[in-house]
């Protein structure tokens, strides 16, 4: 892989305001193609808000956000270009109730990527198999656990065949003994060269399979580097407490 | 080795008297000194049913309570319209069965017992049995079609979607025409047009109202306002005042030439009126989706019309299906406001029958309670129903 290739995602001076409250005060971001970034810091600090401007979950103000080659303005069709090549997995699963684990991901692959359905189903199954939840396949969502959700909503946003991955806190929902098992299909992603951001607070994942890390407070990115970087010999005093708390016990 | 707990065994009769009439002295004294009167009631209804009344208020005139005053000889109009449905009904209980087969089976029994039913009457000749008996025939050729043969689900509802129409145009039939002479909608009339009405009113009002409910919701302000002026004005004024409204007014506003019927005036009526109140039920629905199903839709790249079609919709009405079940049980019996202005629903003709003859008066009784029983087995009808579907669709379990 080529590390001169132009960046997938370029974030310059984003700011967004919700009324008078002043979430991201100029964030700037780099990330290139095939990277696995963390995104932490500690709530309210702006980093759920970032990775949702991404994909124009959230509108930003102020400054440029390019994807993939894209601007994201306010032209609709720019932003649904963008959503097609960004997959997102939310920290409340966000599975339609309504339709079964199968239909879930199968839906917007017919109806948005224009997919006949028996290849969206092959793929969706192809899926599901990597997740290791094939044979949940004709459940409704309802019926399954928070991990094999989590794991279906992996799968949901992959069948989309996106470039890039956003995970806004994918395990902070869960009960302690189902993280592993979503940890494990994101793990499994990241090696795949998938290009990655993700809101976490799991640092062995992070250990594990990020290239870079991000440090959010108060609206700004205070600190960035390595996980070597970040873990061994952080810079900033405000990164130092925040590791410290929470990677005490 | 432990013995295997076992769940209570369910109460017997008289552990459930025990619980539930006799759990204390106070009830016990209320159980005691109601049984009486709840016996005495029961066997003076049963004796008034089978021994005093006078039913030939209703037996001497069942076509008049069917179809009012649609001409006779244009009777078969209505029987192949029936047919039709009756078929379509066969089809769908062999296609997909579950509560379809419970309603075509109970018309199938139903015409089976008046077909067959040893009773000398002018309305149950030959013909008339032979009808009935044709019927159910029809009824279990469509079960068979839908079943063995390989029909398409979509075709059966393309079917459903055009027999409305086909029915309707064979009862008003052409102008000036010698097979199928018009006959004008005064001659409508019993149940017929009550359940015309109630099904017009029903299929109308409900695309209508979910349209309502989203322009209520819109981001255009000319849509949002127009939404609301019109839900918030319906629901403001009582019914009767909307029938009067569009039977008397509306011809005053419109040139002299271009009169609508007045049973389409009644039926706009009760579109409008449902549509206002489907609209309010559907808006409450449509609240309870949570916002995090629309980014998700979003995220995948859904646009606003697929997010609507295929996430929020289909959540909204599942969750508000029995408040507009129940709303469209009310219309049904809101339908009989139509005798004010001068349709004769069922309520309608039985008044009429009431008024035709002074001997009559006395049996106003007789014809109130079987109309009442005629609108309570529609109502259960619809009610089971929305029972049903609730289970089929899940509205109390995916949640």
């Amino acid at each position: 892989m080529t590390i001169t290739t132009a960046p997938i995602i370029l974030c310059q001076d984003v700011h967004k305001w919700y009324d008078d409250f002043h979430a991201l005060k100029g964030v700037n971001m780099e990330v290139k193609k095939g990277e696995v970034i963390v995104i932490f810091g500690p709530s309210g600090s702006g980093k759920s808000t970032f990775i949702r401007t991404l994909n124009r979950l959230e509108e930003h103000q102020q400054g440029t956000i390019i994807v993939d080659g894209i601007e994201l303005s306010h032209d609709v069709g720019n932003i649904e270009r963008i959503r097609m090549e960004t997959g997102m997995v939310f920290q409340q699963f966000n599975l339609f109730p309504h339709l079964t684990v199968l239909q879930n991901v199968t839906l917007a692959p017919i109806w948005v990527r224009k997919w006949p359905k028996e290849k969206a189903e092959q793929v969706a199954m192809e899926l599901l198999d990597r997740v290791g939840i094939p044979e949940q396949s004709s459940k409704f969502p309802g019926q399954l656990s928070g991990g094999q959700q989590q794991r279906v909503a992996i799968a949901r946003a992959l069948a989309m065949q996106p470039k890039i991955m956003l995970f806004d806190e994918p395990t902070s929902a869960l009960d302690p003994e189902m993280i592993k098992e979503v940890l494990d299909a994101m793990i499994d992603l990241a090696k795949s060269g998938m290009t990655m951001l993700v809101v976490t607070h799991e640092m062995g994942f992070a250990r594990a399979v990020a290239d870079r890390m991000f440090f959010f407070d108060q609206g700004v990115i205070v600190e960035s580097g390595t996980p070597q970087e970040i873990f061994k010999a952080p810079r900033e005093d405000r990164t130092k407490l925040f590791l410290s708390q929470i990677l005490q016990h | 080795m432990e013995e295997a707990i076992r769940p209570p065994l369910p109460p017997g009769p008289i552990k459930w008297v025990r619980d539930n009439l006799f759990n204390n002295w106070f009830n016990s004294i209320l159980t005691v000194a109601l049984l009486p009167v709840v016996f005495f009631a029961l066997v003076n209804v049963v004796l008034w049913v089978f021994t005093e009344a006078d039913w030939r208020v209703v037996s001497q005139f069942p076509l008049l309570y069917a179809v009012g005053q649609y001409p006779r000889e244009e009777l078969w109009r209505v029987g192949i319209g029936l047919s039709t449905i009756l078929l379509m009904l066969g089809m769908s209980w062999g296609k997909w069965g579950g509560l379809l087969r419970s309603i075509s089976m109970a018309i199938g029994i139903a015409f089976a017992f008046f077909a067959l039913l040893p009773v000398q009457h002018p309305a149950l000749d030959f013909s008339m049995r032979a009808y009935l008996g044709a019927n159910v025939l029809l009824i279990l050729l469509g079960n068979w079609i839908g079943h063995r043969v390989a029909v398409k689900g979509s075709y059966i509802l393309i079917g459903w979607a055009i027999v409305p129409f086909l029915f309707v145009f064979l009862l008003t039939g052409i102008e000036g025409s010698k097979f199928l002479p018009s006959v004008a909608t005064t001659f409508w009339g019993g149940l017929l047009v009550t359940i015309l009405l109630s099904a017009g009113g029903i299929l109308l009002s409900f695309p209508i109202g979910v349209a309502l409910a989203l322009g209520r919701r819109s981001t255009l302000p000319v849509v949002k306002a127009f939404s609301i002026i019109f839900i918030e004005t319906v629901r403001g004024v009582p019914l009767i005042t909307i029938l009067f409204m569009f039977s008397i007014i509306l011809a005053l506003f419109l040139p002299a030439d271009s009169r609508i019927d007045r049973l389409v005036r009644a039926l706009m009526g009760i579109t409008f009126f449902s549509a206002a109140y489907t609209a309010e039920n559907v808006r409450g629905g449509l609240q309870a989706v949570p916002p995090g199903q629309i980014e998700a839709a979003k995220a995948v790249g859904m646009n606003g019309f697929q997010t609507m079609v295929f996430i929020v919709l289909p959540q909204a009405l599942r969750a508000v299906l029995p408040a507009i079940v129940g709303q469209f049980i009310a219309l049904f019996k809101d339908t009989t406001l139509v005798v004010i202005v001068g349709i004769n629903d069922l309520l309608g003709i039985g008044r009429s029958i009431i008024n035709s003859d002074p001997e009559f008066v006395q049996l106003q009784l007789e014809v109130y309670i079987f109309i009442a029983v005629i609108y309570w087995i529609f109502s259960y009808l619809m009610s089971q129903a929305s029972s049903r579907l609730e289970t089929a669709l899940g509205v109390s379990t995916r949640l």
